[in-house]
């Protein structure tokens, strides 16, 4: 069955990848709550990570590799980060609305 | 080491100036006048070094070049920070720091009961400074440093006192007039680099420029020079501003608006008088308008009531002497007259500054009279610079005079009418300078009741003294030779001796007709006698017979003591235009126009800056739309470019 469709090559990861990277994005723009946003900024940097370890298969070399272990330890911090401040917001407001942030305006 | 002795005779003044100027509230005049006295001293002390030096040297090679640092160098233009001491430039240094350090003796005493004693010390001694910036200047641009330098100082010693507002005006009027002189100085400046390519004197004078005996560039461009000295010198046309500088404490008239300042033009065309020569048409200007200044000023000095205005009418009537002398080639007579008037009006201006100390602040010689008793030294002193100014034989005022007089016959460049003109002025000089003394020291007394006159104190006496010492010997370093043929011991001409070559010999000088030279100082001096008697017998006895005078010459009485109506002139016609014009430029083009261009650009940015102001609402995930545009953008750049 899964033959029938052919060989899963290069192209089909980059797809995938396009698409994770795409509704990342579209919960990045639109949805209101902090958490969730947080969320689909993890998406998208793991939607990333799929296409680096697509293309380091490809080459057959490591780079690609290395880069996902860098992604994820970013990840993480910006993770430590910005739930620290969906914190801090819920704290001050009870809620934890994106449209909170607007008040760091200067 | 003459290098040490230029900086310290330099930077002396310029010390004082700041000193004062820094405790420039301090009230204690002793104080501050002693500082400023103490440090022209010095100067006159390194000038009296200098001098000797130069003394020791022989002729040929008699100056101080001196550079300090390169102070422009741009192009083919370079201006040294340099400094010339010749025996032009140590004779004005000399008078300068000599003089001045007696006037500010003198203002010990004079600004004794002022409010501000250290600024007006600190303004004097900055003056002194700049004086010497423009008499020792090696290139024409420091010696411009200068001549702005004196101006400034002017303008604020004239206003010194400017709460009163007639009296801030007149250090305005002096300001502007004298800028508009400046302006003449530079265009010269600039003709003269166009055709020498320096501004250095020596480049200038060595370089061998040809005769000009049209109006060429060379002409014009001493005739621009010539405007400058009429501004700083106050000569026919931009005197005005003279008699009205006697709004100023009385040293700063003595000082700057009779023995030093005013003779800047007359130094300027001294130190380039090797150029001058070679332009015969500039030299009859400059020979015309000082005869013309030295008539008219001296006839507006007959009416005036004011002893001030009087002397500053002297001023500018012997300044036109000076000129006079300039302009038929006998640069020494100039330079020599601008020593002795140095030392009689100097000693008149101080003088009269006792006197006016002395009767609380009156300066009407109508109010006086009879002053002889009260103030014996004062008197005797004046009586001194009086016989100087008015030409009596063997006192300093009559060698410097006639031999003025003498060459504007003598000389190829003078003629009749010139010796004529300066021949009635001496008539006159007499005449006024005579009514003065008779209204002001002899006579009856017309003192008010409430003024007790009384003698000054010894600061103010003893620079009077030596004065008029200076008065009296100072004609004896420029004996003339007809003259010293005649004397034991046979004394030349010391001054003509000291310039030697400096000064360019006048084409075609024939040989001098001493029985001539005699006859017409003979002449002067009956002339002076006779008209110094009339003024005596008329301000004393015949005053009805001068009552009647004026009524019957009562339309030129009038145009006289009007000053013949030269500042209603200037108003009327130079200065009101002037204003309306400026008027009409502010309201319709400044306003209208230059005005609403800058509002509309300006509110086009606003309008702009409120539209781009609406993008940066602190929304993260509009930002984050922006984000993603710009990566649309470049990507589309990537993949379409």
């Amino acid at each position: 069955m899964l033959s029938s469709i052919g060989e899963i090559g290069l192209n089909h990861y980059l797809i995938l990848s396009a698409a994770l990277f795409c509704i990342g994005m579209f919960g990045v723009l639109m949805r209101k709550n902090a958490l969730v946003i947080l969320m689909s900024i993890e998406l998208m940097l793991n939607a990333v990570n799929i296409s680096f370890v697509a293309f380091s298969r490809y080459q057959n070399n490591l780079d690609g590799f290395v880069m996902v272990f860098f992604v994820m330890a970013v990840a993480a911090a910006e993770a430590a980060v910005g739930l620290a401040l969906a914190v801090a917001i819920f704290k001050r407001f009870r809620e934890i609305n994106i449209r909170f942030f607007e008040h760091l305006k200067g | 080491m003459e290098k040490i002795w230029i900086a310290i005779l330099l930077l002396s003044p310029l010390l004082g100036a700041m000193i004062n100027g820094f405790r420039f509230r301090s009230q204690n005049y002793r104080l501050a006048g002693s500082i400023a006295t103490i440090c022209v001293g010095i100067s006159f002390f390194a000038s009296v070094a200098l001098f000797s030096k130069l003394l020791g040297m022989p002729v040929e090679s008699r100056f101080f070049n001196v550079s300090f640092f390169d102070w422009i160098q741009v192009g083919s233009l370079s201006v040294p920070m340099a400094f010339l001491v010749d025996p032009i430039s140590i004779v004005m240094m000399l008078i300068i720091t000599g003089v001045g350090s007696l006037i500010h003796l003198f203002s010990i005493g004079y600004m004794s009961h002022d409010e501000r004693p250290a600024k007006y010390f600190s303004y004097l001694n900055f003056f002194i400074f700049n004086m010497l910036l423009l008499v020792m200047g090696e290139n024409l641009l420091i010696m411009f440093i200068g001549w702005e330098g004196v101006g400034l100082c002017s303008y604020l010693l004239i206003g010194f006192w400017f709460t009163d507002k007639e009296k801030a005006a007149a250090g305005m009027k002096a300001f502007i007039t004298n800028r508009i002189g400046d302006a003449g100085l530079l265009l010269g400046i600039f003709l003269l680099f166009l055709m020498v390519g320096s501004l250095s004197f020596s480049d200038i004078n060595s370089a061998g420029l040809s005769e000009d005996t049209g109006w060429g560039m060379l002409t014009l461009a001493l005739l621009a020079l010539f405007v400058g000295a009429t501004g700083k010198s106050a000569q026919i046309p931009l005197y005005v501003w003279l008699p009205d500088a006697m709004a100023g404490p009385t040293p700063v008239s003595a000082l700057i608006h009779a023995a030093t300042m005013v003779t800047a033009g007359i130094y300027m065309i001294v130190r380039l008088n090797p150029i001058f020569i070679l332009s015969p048409n500039a030299m009859f200007v400059i020979a015309l308008v000082g005869a013309l200044t030295a008539f008219f000023a001296a006839s507006m000095g007959i009416l005036q009531w004011d002893i001030k205005k009087i002397l500053a009418y002297s001023t500018v009537s012997q300044l036109g002497y000076m000129f006079l002398a300039l302009g038929v080639g006998a640069f020494t007579a100039g330079i020599f007259h601008v020593m002795t008037h140095a030392f009689f009006k100097a000693l008149m201006f101080l003088g009269s500054g006792s006197v006016i100390h002395a009767m609380h602040e009156e300066q009407d010689i109508r109010k006086m009279g009879g002053l002889k008793k009260y103030m014996p030294i004062t008197h005797w002193t004046f009586v001194m610079g009086w016989l100087a100014i008015i030409g009596t034989p063997f006192l300093s005022g009559f060698f410097s005079k006639d031999e003025i007089l003498w060459m504007s016959v003598h000389s190829p460049r003078g003629s009749w009418l010139l010796w004529l003109i300066g021949f009635i002025t001496a008539g006159m000089t007499a005449f006024y300078m005579t009514r003065l003394m008779t209204l002001t020291f002899w006579g009856k007394s017309r003192v008010p009741k409430d003024v007790h006159p009384h003698e000054s104190p010894i600061s103010m006496t003893l620079p009077l003294i030596v004065l008029a010492v200076l008065s009296v010997f100072g004609g004896w370093l420029g004996v003339p030779h007809g003259v010293s043929s005649l004397l034991p011991g046979h004394i030349p001409h010391l001054l003509e001796v000291w310039f030697g070559d400096l000064i360019a010999p006048i084409p075609g000088l024939g040989k001098a007709n001493y029985a001539l030279e005699y006859s017409l100082m003979a002449m002067s001096v009956l002339l002076a006698a006779g008209s110094a008697f009339a003024a005596y017998k008329l301000y004393t006895e015949k005053e009805s017979l001068l009552a009647a005078w004026v009524q019957k010459a009562k339309g030129l009485h009038n145009l006289v003591a009007n000053k013949y109506f030269v500042d209603e002139f200037y108003h009327a016609r130079i200065i009101r235009p002037c204003v309306e014009m400026s008027k009409a430029l502010w309201e319709f083009v400044d306003v209208g126009f230059i005005d609403k261009i800058t509002y509309i650009v300006s509110n086009a940015f606003q309008d702009l800056a409120k539209a781009v102001r609406m993008t940066q609402n602190g929304n993260l995930q509009r930002y984050a739309l922006y984000i993603l545009a710009g990566l649309f953008v470049s990507l589309s750049f990537v993949v379409w470019g």
